[in-house]
């Protein structure tokens, strides 16, 4: 197997299929991502928002940007790789994720609201 | 001498004790399964079968010789989960007032939890998996699946699991907690003992293997399929075989992270499903029913695909709505997901979540119906042949119909209310497990046996199995519906109230004409076996099939296709044979094929011995197993050397010899 | 007559029909050898799933502090950001690793490769310290809900590091030995995907974990 006359050129080995990087990606990527983890952790630890709930918002909305930017620079997601399955997959997780946490949330809450002791409010 | 600490060191929690020397009923069992596996072990021995058995088929990566273990593996655990079935029904007929019966609720319990666990997880899980793995590459047009090795690696963590439950019977005690395993009554505190880790070891392990398993066929799915066959072009049973997968790869984690927090809980003494320090049980109910309603969807796609085949090719015509039955697939697959806390309404979480969950979980009667709609209007005007498929997929209508109305019923919160944890509800899944992807799963196995082994089972003991399965359902369980209604409840080993026993009675007797159902499909393989020169299929397309799997030999060759089929329209075996196909004489090409692999065998083995270190605290033997897991995968992985070829004249003499048998046949 | 010519036109007809593929020689991506990826991929999406049942579960008992220590007291988000800061690093230097593969620099593959690894081993390393100091304190898995949520969560995802820095080893060791053959250029790319996954991972931990756990 390893001494047929294979073409040497690398990018023909997974046949324009799956998708590579390139230094610019992989430094855009970084970079986008360096600022997104810096915001938030400078946000929360010198509190300079008074309001923890904008903190809150602020924070999360710099973590999806953030998963965002690592699956397009790093992962490569995009609409052409495995014919589409890439993306299709990954979208289809992100959903299940949603509703497993997100579900799992409402549920629980209801639950707790409605079935917790008296005595035993906060922790 | 067992209390020293030497001994604890060594054997853990294991001690005489743990061996069940009082017990008649397993000492029996045990007598019984120890002359059996002498008898077997003795004739392979006698036969010098295990250098056969080894090479041909443990260490087989060859799909249709792991679906055929996978299968064997599943009607072997079939006959154990029957007896619990029959072990119950007894004791339910019995034990009435002053009647105590055989089985006290220490036993019983461990009895009902058993025969659950071992029905989903090592029973309909390997029947539909097997199936699946013999049927789906030949269907595509694909040589094996996408992941050979990983495939066979997979049925030996299943048998794994099986294994370990099997081993509680007589070393220790299974769980007592019911098939799911509820928190809290599964935490440390109310089950200290072996019970539930046999439970959680045994089911981790095998469900690694599911989950594996279900990648290997998504992609098989996606990158697998012969040219031209467009997703839209696939048989049905892809379809569902696809949806079903997609869906066991989106729901076993959440099984598996409540395994584990479980075990967290009750070997390093974590908080997540205890009562105090913050814990809180019902995430535990929330995790596993996540698993546990798309689970059932799981297996009933498949037996859906099944039916979908079978319709078509013995009512000899297309089936009728392929695309809405694929939509149909799709949106069931979707909306599984969103039904979940219908299991657990009476939790306390209030109008708005119930609401909603309980109109989601009657929306996914609609695609389940469209189906319906479709297989009947594929039978109307078809040139309907009753063979014992067909048969199967008429008592399946009339029968599954029925536990769909009683799951919608029961999809009302405040019906909910009365009926959660009823008779009714135990009637209502196995109306809809057996009516559904049981007669399913016999409609397959008879559809697809000729093409596995060359000839046909025996029709009139397929009958016996066929009337048995049904009369013996019917009788069982669905009058059982009435007193469920009433209010009788699940999992009681002993009634005060008299006057259910007739009921009861009558279950019996239904319990055992099923075992004459499950006897008969024995028999028609064997018999089928005996006279399978007078059942012979010579032309590998018995029943005038539509899909690809028909083209090949019965059985088909380890190669299954000398070349790679050209997919032009939907039911490509149909298309073929319509538009006059022919076998190409030659051109043979070497054909490149995966090796054989112990590692599969070995893994599982020693994950086996990793399981039950764990269970029973023999911390030094857990530890050198997980080692040599590790070790061994990772030593695996420099093996790569995987692969050869089939030569070229190889090919060549093998389809020379079919294209004499079938000419024979023409003859 | 016409049975004949109609016998004819339908064989001329199926011979105008391909029904098969005139294969050539079997390269290895005819085989499953195309599938590995996509494989791998859909293997990643079911881990996070485990992920998101783990973090669900986190949800649920993150107020669960028994009237143990709550995020606040024991957090030290410094410590977070440099753990960040070096998994960050580490997949940009991944990204280096898989560059030099595209170049066919075997050299340059196994230089990136180690030091990914190295910044793998110290931000496990930080974890481990962190873990430590925690015990030593009292806040142990067992303490509370809360913290056996915390300790379960961040220590699977320490786990998987801990694999992927296994693996990061036996690829050096497989590229030393057998060069950048298509096999270990397909591992490679699998373990890229398991990298840059972790590290997305990752930005869910110290989200929700540690920085919206401080600001509760």
């Amino acid at each position: 197997m390893a001494d047929h006359a294979h073409p040497a050129a690398p990018e023909e080995m997974h046949h324009g299929e799956h998708g590579h990087g390139s230094m610019k990606s992989y430094l855009t990527g970084f970079l986008l991502s360096a600022v997104l983890t810096a915001v938030p952790f400078w946000l929360v630890m010198t509190g300079a928002l008074a309001n923890p709930g904008l903190t809150a918002g602020i924070v999360i909305a710099c973590a999806v940007v953030q998963i965002v930017v690592h699956s397009i620079c790093f992962l490569h997601v995009d609409t052409r790789s495995e014919g589409g399955w890439t993306l299709m997959t990954f979208v289809f997780t992100a959903v299940i994720v949603a509703i497993t946490i997100g579900g799992s949330v409402w549920i629980m809450y209801h639950l707790n609201t409605n079935m917790m002791p008296m005595e035993a409010v906060a922790g | 001498m067992t209390d020293s600490s030497i001994w604890k060191t060594i054997f853990g929690r294991l001690t005489w004790e743990s061996f069940p020397v009082h017990e008649p009923i397993l000492l029996g069992t045990f007598a019984v399964v120890v002359v059996l596996g002498a008898a077997l072990v003795g004739a392979i021995t006698k036969y010098r079968l295990w250098g056969y058995l080894w090479t041909e088929w443990f260490t087989s990566v060859d799909h249709k010789k792991i679906g055929i273990m996978y299968i064997i593996l599943g009607i072997v655990m079939l006959l154990r989960g029957f007896a619990d079935a029959l072990m119950m029904r007894a004791q339910q007929a019995i034990a009435f007032g002053g009647n105590e019966g055989y089985l006290n609720a220490h036993h019983y319990d461990q009895i009902f939890t058993a025969h659950g666990t071992i029905m989903i997880f090592f029973v309909a899980i390997p029947l539909v998996v097997g199936i699946i793995n013999f049927v789906l590459p030949l269907q595509l047009g694909a040589r094996d699946v996408a992941f050979p090795f990983l495939n066979n690696l997979s049925f030996w963590l299943t048998v794994s699991g099986a294994v370990l439950t099997m081993v509680s019977l007589f070393v220790g005690e299974f769980a007592r907690t019911g098939w799911l395993g509820y928190a809290p009554l599964s935490g440390l505190a109310y089950s200290p003992d072996t019970g539930v880790d046999y439970y959680l070891w045994s089911l981790s392990i095998a469900g690694i293997g599911t989950t594996l398993s279900a990648v290997n066929m998504v992609a098989t799915v996606l990158k697998m399929r012969a040219p031209g066959m467009t997703m839209m072009k696939m048989p049905v049973f892809a379809w569902t075989a696809f949806c079903s997968n997609a869906l066991a790869v989106a729901i076993f984690p959440a099984l598996t992270v409540a395994f584990a927090l479980l075990l967290l809980d009750r070997y390093v003494g974590t908080q997540f499903f205890t009562n105090d320090l913050g814990g809180n049980a019902m995430q535990y109910w929330n995790l596993v029913w996540i698993w546990g309603h798309p689970e059932v969807y799981v297996l009933i796609l498949p037996a859906f695909g099944i039916y979908s085949e079978v319709a078509s090719t013995f009512c000899g015509k297309r089936l009728f709505g392929y695309t809405s039955m694929v939509y149909a697939t799709v949106v069931i697959l979707i909306l599984s997901y969103l039904v979940w806390l219908h299991h657990f309404f009476t939790m306390g979480s209030g109008a708005s979540v119930n609401s909603f969950f309980g109109i989601a979980t009657m929306v996914i009667a609609i695609p389940t119906g469209a189906k319906i709609f479709n297989w009947l209007f594929t039978m109307y005007r078809g040139n309907i042949r009753f063979e014992l498929p067909m048969m199967w997929l008429v008592a399946f209508i009339l029968t599954f119909v029925i536990g769909g109305m009683t799951g919608v019923l029961l999809a009302i919160p405040p019906a909910d209310f009365v009926l959660h944890n009823s008779l009714f509800l135990v009637v209502h899944f196995h109306n809809t497990i057996i009516g559904g992807v049981v007669f399913g799963l016999f409609a397959g196995m008879v559809y697809w046996f000729p093409k596995a082994f060359g000839f046909k089972l025996d029709p009139w003991w397929g009958k016996v199995a066929f009337w048995g399965w049904v009369a013996g359902y019917w009788i069982a369980w669905m009058p059982l519906y009435i007193p469920g209604l009433f209010g009788v409840t699940r999992r009681v080993n002993h009634f005060y109230d008299t006057s259910l026993q007739p009921w009861f009675i009558v279950a019996a007797i239904g319990a055992l004409i099923i075992l004459v159902g499950i006897l008969g499909f024995v028999m028609s393989i064997l018999v089928g076996w005996l006279k399978r020169d007078q059942l012979r299929d010579v032309t590998g397309d018995p029943w005038g099939g539509r899909t690809l799997e028909w083209s090949t030999s019965s059985p088909p060759p380890a190669y299954n296709f000398a070349f790679t089929p050209v997919v032009h329209d939907l039911d490509a075996w149909y298309d073929m044979k319509d538009r006059g196909y022919r076998r190409p004489a030659q051109g043979y090409r070497p054909i490149h094929m995966p090796r054989n692999t112990g590692a599969g065998v070995i893994l599982s083995g020693i994950a086996t011995v990793l399981g039950f270190a764990m269970v029973w605290y023999m911390w030094w033997l857990a530890a050198i197993a997980g080692a040599a897991l590790l070790a061994y995968a990772i030593a695996h992985t420099f093996n790569y050397d995987r692969d050869y070829y089939i030569p070229a004249e190889e090919v060549a003499r093998t389809e020379a010899a079919r294209d004499r048998q079938l000419a024979l046949a023409e003859a | 007559m016409i049975a004949h010519a109609l016998d004819a036109e339908a064989a001329r007809q199926a011979e105008e029909i391909t029904w098969h593929l005139a294969e050539k020689d079997d390269h290895d991506h005819g085989h499953s050898g195309g599938a590995t990826l996509i494989g791998f991929w859909i293997y990643l999406m079911s881990d996070a799933l485990i992920f998101a049942s783990i973090f669900a579960t986190f949800a649920v008992v993150s107020t669960g502090y028994a009237g143990g220590p709550t995020p606040r007291e024991i957090f030290d988000l410094p410590l977070v950001a440099l753990n960040t800061a070096l998994l960050l690093f580490s997949s940009i230097t991944y990204g280096f690793a898989m560059l030099a593969m595209e170049r066919g620099r075997q050299a340059g593959v196994q230089l990136w490769l180690a030091v990914t690894g190295l910044l793998g081993i110290a931000f496990v390393g930080v974890e481990l310290y962190e873990f430590s100091h925690l015990i030593a304190e009292g806040a142990t898995p067992q303490r509370s809900a809360f913290l056996s949520g915390f300790f379960t969560l961040v220590a699977t995802h320490g786990l998987h590091v801990t694999f992927g820095i296994i693996w990061i080893g036996v690829m050096i060791a497989q590229v030393a030995q057998r060069g950048l053959n298509p096999d270990n250029r397909r591992r490679l790319m699998c373990l890229s995907m398991f990298w840059h996954f972790l590290d997305i991972i990752w930005i869910g931990v110290f989200t929700f974990v540690y920085l919206l756990g401080v600001l509760r």
